[in-house]
């Protein structure tokens, strides 16, 4: 039997991004004792890197904005294939997330009359992200985390659960170990909740970091829990492309939303050209009246910038193929040009966009007051996930919860820039507050002696392998470069069949990395686990995208260019099936209320 | 492309450590931890590194670059001078773990020691506040800490006096700094900060500020600031004798 320490809680969060922490304190606040196990520091999860914002109708700088508008904004944005359920909670819940932050140490950017300011985002309707300059994330999680300090919330950080272990059906712990010094570790706990982020590092040009390779998603397929619209998987237009070494950071929507136009090699400004129609009535006719929209005019109507990502980084591909793009194979974005409109806009923009000026001035040496950024679309979020209740954040296995990116439902097809931090703290706390209740109501689970010693001696599988073995490295790159070139942007039947036969040669290369030296902070080591859950999501995602034989949202197909009615009736759902085969199916959306209905048809005037 | 040459500390069973040279071939805009990674992929599958966002925002992948503390991720290699070997090397004002990663529980030890935000009354039946932008403004500026530790590495006090125990070092004050000027908050820290805290340890060197990669002037605007609250509480005559007198 391998050795390892044992803990119990009533409630365990994996993952302390904002997803994660917000459930502690939900859980810590209803008086159950809560673990939280994170793969790196506290505070340093994904949710630190994002910039822009997040949504809430609080209607601080247009008080035409409510909760309706916002639902409205984001079934449109997904395309109606999102869980209207979750959609409507989250455009309800999310002021008071919002406001509630201000309460334990937030502090916002202020409209003049003192509230939160609220800026523009793309595919919202009116001015909805609370923000903080452009580091918005960093406010999040610091705030939440510096909440959780103080509530007896025990913190076990660079710990990565390798294992789901379950009891009879039932959700019962993980299994885990510490990079420090690669012992293992065994959780037993009531309910256990899934908060573990993305899955950018499937592909090779991503913003997400190391931490992104889909653990939650896999551990929670793996245990047979149902994974939906994997397909879904949003580019964001706007990613460095040089120097080579950053290619794929994020260059915030925010440098759009204050004014910065996208232009092709040709100084045209390309947005312009492709107008879906069912944005039209929402867009500006010419730069004009984008400019005046940016201005805070409330009669215009939004720059063609500011369209939905998934739209923007087509047509960002688009010119680059055409032979339009920039130097590096991206396209223009200037923010610069505002120096025509405003006084001092240099200072202006190093006020609004600090760490965009920061960024490019340190990383590649270039002015953005002065010239125009090189931008090009880059992998950024994972709409799909784990398949929950709208209302509890339950998955299909009971006691096992899920919140945030690894849970699916409310973005659909496609997610608006800003919903996914305010998703974090409306479902974390949902997800922290079911659970409680959820380990009140059951006893403690009783832990798989077997199954932790198996999944112990297949972590320690690539140590026996050795020298032997192959690099995981190197499997983690060819992985991430068939990701890139067969299920990336723009997506064809063969090119994604051919995908998934690479995939399953990736498997068995992956069962036979090895690696060397000892397992105290071992990355070699580390990658050689990740594998098997980036092999896991790869395969859902190319499996889904091949299932959905039209183009939506953020899945794009150019063999099925349309978006098709019969399309818009299910999400595609992948689940494990015997001897490790992925089954596909189709599972019904449930239709959507009367009165959401007529609260949609009113707001797409 | 160039040729560099990287000395990089590796620890050895027993906790002690060398240098460990590595050569290896760099291309336009490669950062340093471009560069360990490229080493770690190639040639050292088991070196230690901490590193997440690789965008100067997480503050994960703090060390000490030709004997500088930095960010390896915000470090250009042409900033550097490839014609002599470049050190890397972990901060060493905390227990080294394993080659560039060192334990840094500490900090999130002392954190706990200070109060906690202790917002007054909302301003609106709404349960919300209402607060200018020019009021926040400074309390901003030290809301945008990563959490990298640097200035903790560099400061004398910890570094070279190792009173851990008795100064909560120039991040913490600077996190104190937050709390006591959010215009929200009504809790006292100033006691603390004297006492528990260790401020008087302080003799602004200003070597934090000079480190700090999000620029926060933690000397000036944080630090004196809060000295200067200690002095007027304990040792300004006339508000002695007021506070007495009360
Ligand atoms: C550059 C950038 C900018 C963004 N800007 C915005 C924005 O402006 N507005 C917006 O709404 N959204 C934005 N997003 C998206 C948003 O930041 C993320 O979707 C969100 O932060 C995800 O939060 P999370 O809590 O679900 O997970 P994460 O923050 O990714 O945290 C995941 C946690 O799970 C842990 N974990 C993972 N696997 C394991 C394991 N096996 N064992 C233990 N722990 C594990 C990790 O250590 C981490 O603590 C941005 C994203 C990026 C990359
Ligand atoms: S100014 Fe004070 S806190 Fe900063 S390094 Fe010097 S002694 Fe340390
Ligand atoms: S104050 Fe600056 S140097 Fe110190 S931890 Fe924060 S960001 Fe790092
Ligand atoms: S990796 Fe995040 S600051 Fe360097």
């Amino acid at each position: 039997m391998a050795a390892y320490s044992t803990y119990s809680y009533d409630v365990l969060v994996i993952g302390a991004g904002g997803a994660g922490l917000r459930a502690a304190i939900e859980a810590a606040n209803a008086g159950v004792s809560v673990g939280l196990i994170c793969k790196s520091l506290l505070g340093k999860a994904h949710t630190v890197m994002a910039e822009g914002g997040m949504a809430a109708a609080m209607a601080h700088n247009d008080d035409r904005d409510s909760w309706k508008v916002h639902f409205a904004d984001t079934m449109r944005g997904g395309q109606y294939v999102n869980n209207w359920r979750m959609a409507e909670l989250h455009a309800k819940e999310a002021p008071d997330r919002v406001r509630e932050l201000e309460g334990w140490g937030a502090v916002f950017d202020r409209t003049p009359d003192g509230r939160i300011n609220q800026r523009n985002f793309g595919g919202h309707r009116y001015p909805r992200l609370a923000h903080v300059g452009d580091r918005t994330g960093l406010e999040l999680i610091r705030t939440l985390q510096d909440h959780t300090t103080y509530l007896g919330v025990t913190v076990h950080m660079e710990h990565t659960v390798i294992e789901l272990l379950l009891d009879g059906g039932r959700a019962a712990g993980v299994v885990a170990y510490d990079r420090e010094r690669g012992r293992f570790h065994v959780f037993s706990a009531k309910a256990v909740i899934l908060a573990t982020g993305g899955i950018g590092r499937a592909y090779k040009v991503t913003s997400n970091s190391w931490e992104g390779t889909g653990d939650g998603h896999a551990l929670a397929y793996r245990a047979g829990a149902e994974l939906i619209d994997m397909e879904f998987i949003q580019f964001h237009p706007t990613g460095m492309v040089w120097p080579p070494s950053v290619k794929g950071i994020l260059v915030t929507e925010g440098v759009r939303g204050e004014g910065g136009i996208l232009k092709n090699s040709e100084g045209r400004r390309f947005m312009f050209d492709d107008i879906p129609d069912n944005y039209k009535p929402q867009t500006a006719s010419d730069p004009e009246e984008g400019w005046r929209y940016v201005q805070h005019d409330k009669s215009a109507r939004r720059p063609p910038e500011l369209l939905t990502r998934d739209h923007v980084a087509r047509c960002i591909n688009r010119e680059v193929k055409a032979g339009r793009g920039s130097p590096h194979g991206g396209v223009y974005l200037d923010i610069a040009w505002i120096k025509e409109k405003v006084g001092n806009a240099e200072e202006h923009i190093k006020r609004k966009l600090p760490s965009m000026y920061h960024q490019f001035k340190e990383l590649a040496d270039l002015d953005i007051t002065k010239e125009p950024m090189e931008v090009g679309p880059t992998t950024h979020y994972v709409m799909g996930g784990i398949r929950v209740d709208g209302d509890s954040q339950m998955s299909s296995i009971p006691g096992l919860f899920a919140a945030g990116e690894c849970a699916s439902g409310i973005n659909g097809a496609n997610r608006l820039g800003g919903n996914s931090l305010s998703d974090l703290i409306v479902f974390g706390k949902r997800a922290g507050e079911y659970a409680a209740t959820f380990s009140r109501e059951n006893g403690q689970a009783r832990v798989d002696d077997a199954a932790v010693d198996r999944a112990i001696e297949e972590a320690l599988a690539p140590f026996d392998r050795g020298e032997a073995g192959e690099n995981p490295y190197t499997v983690q790159a060819d992985l991430q470069e068939s990701m890139q070139a067969l299920v990336g942007i723009v997506r064809l039947e063969d090119e994604m069949q051919e995908a998934v036969k690479r995939i399953q040669t990736f498997k068995a290369r992956a069962s036979r990395v090895g690696v060397t030296g000892h397992r105290e902070y071992h990355s070699g080591w580390h990658t050689a686990l990740d594998l098997r859950n980036l092999l896991a999501v790869s395969e859902a995602v190319a499996l889904s995208a091949i299932e959905r034989k039209e183009s939506r949202g953020g899945h794009f197909r150019e063999d099925y260019p349309e978006k098709l009615p019969e399309f818009a009736t299910f999400n595609v759902m992948t689940k494990q099936g015997p001897g490790g085969s992925v089954q596909v199916s189709r599972a019904p959306l449930p239709p959507i209320p009367d009165h959401l209905k007529a609260v949609i048809e009113e707001q797409k005037t | 492309m160039a040729k560099a040459t990287f000395k990089i500390w590796r620890t050895h069973e027993g906790g002690d450590g060398t240098f460990q040279t590595f050569h290896t071939e760099v291309t336009e805009g490669m950062v340093v931890l471009d560069v360990v990674h490229k080493i770690q992929a190639e040639q050292a599958n088991d070196l230690a590194v901490r590193w997440n966002c690789k965008a100067g925002k997480c503050g994960s992948c703090s060390a000490e670059i030709n004997g500088k503390p930095r960010l390896m991720c915000m470090t250009r290699m042409s900033q550097l001078n490839l014609w002599e070997p470049i050190t890397v090397e972990p901060m060493r004002a905390f227990p080294p773990i394993k080659d560039l990663v060192t334990d840094v529980s500490w900090n999130f030890r002392v954190k706990k020691t200070i109060k906690k935000f202790l917002p007054r009354k909302p301003d609106a039946p709404d349960g919300t506040w209402r607060m200018a932008q020019r009021d926040v403004d400074r309390v901003q500026e030290f809301r945008k800490c990563i959490e990298c530790f640097l200035c903790q590495d560099v400061c004398h006090v910890l570094r070279d006096h190792n009173k851990h125990d008795e100064f909560i070092g120039p991040r913490f004050l600077v996190y104190a700094a937050n709390l006591e000027m959010n215009p929200l908050d009504t809790e006292d820290r100033v006691p603390d900060l004297k006492n528990e805290h260790g401020i008087g340890y302080c003799n602004i060197t200003k070597c934090c500020t000079t480190v700090c990669p999000e620029h926060i002037h933690i000397t000036d605007n944080a630090i004196i600031p809060l000295k200067e609250r200690v002095v007027s509480r304990f040792y300004d005559p006339i508000t002695r004798i007021l506070r007495m007198a009360k």
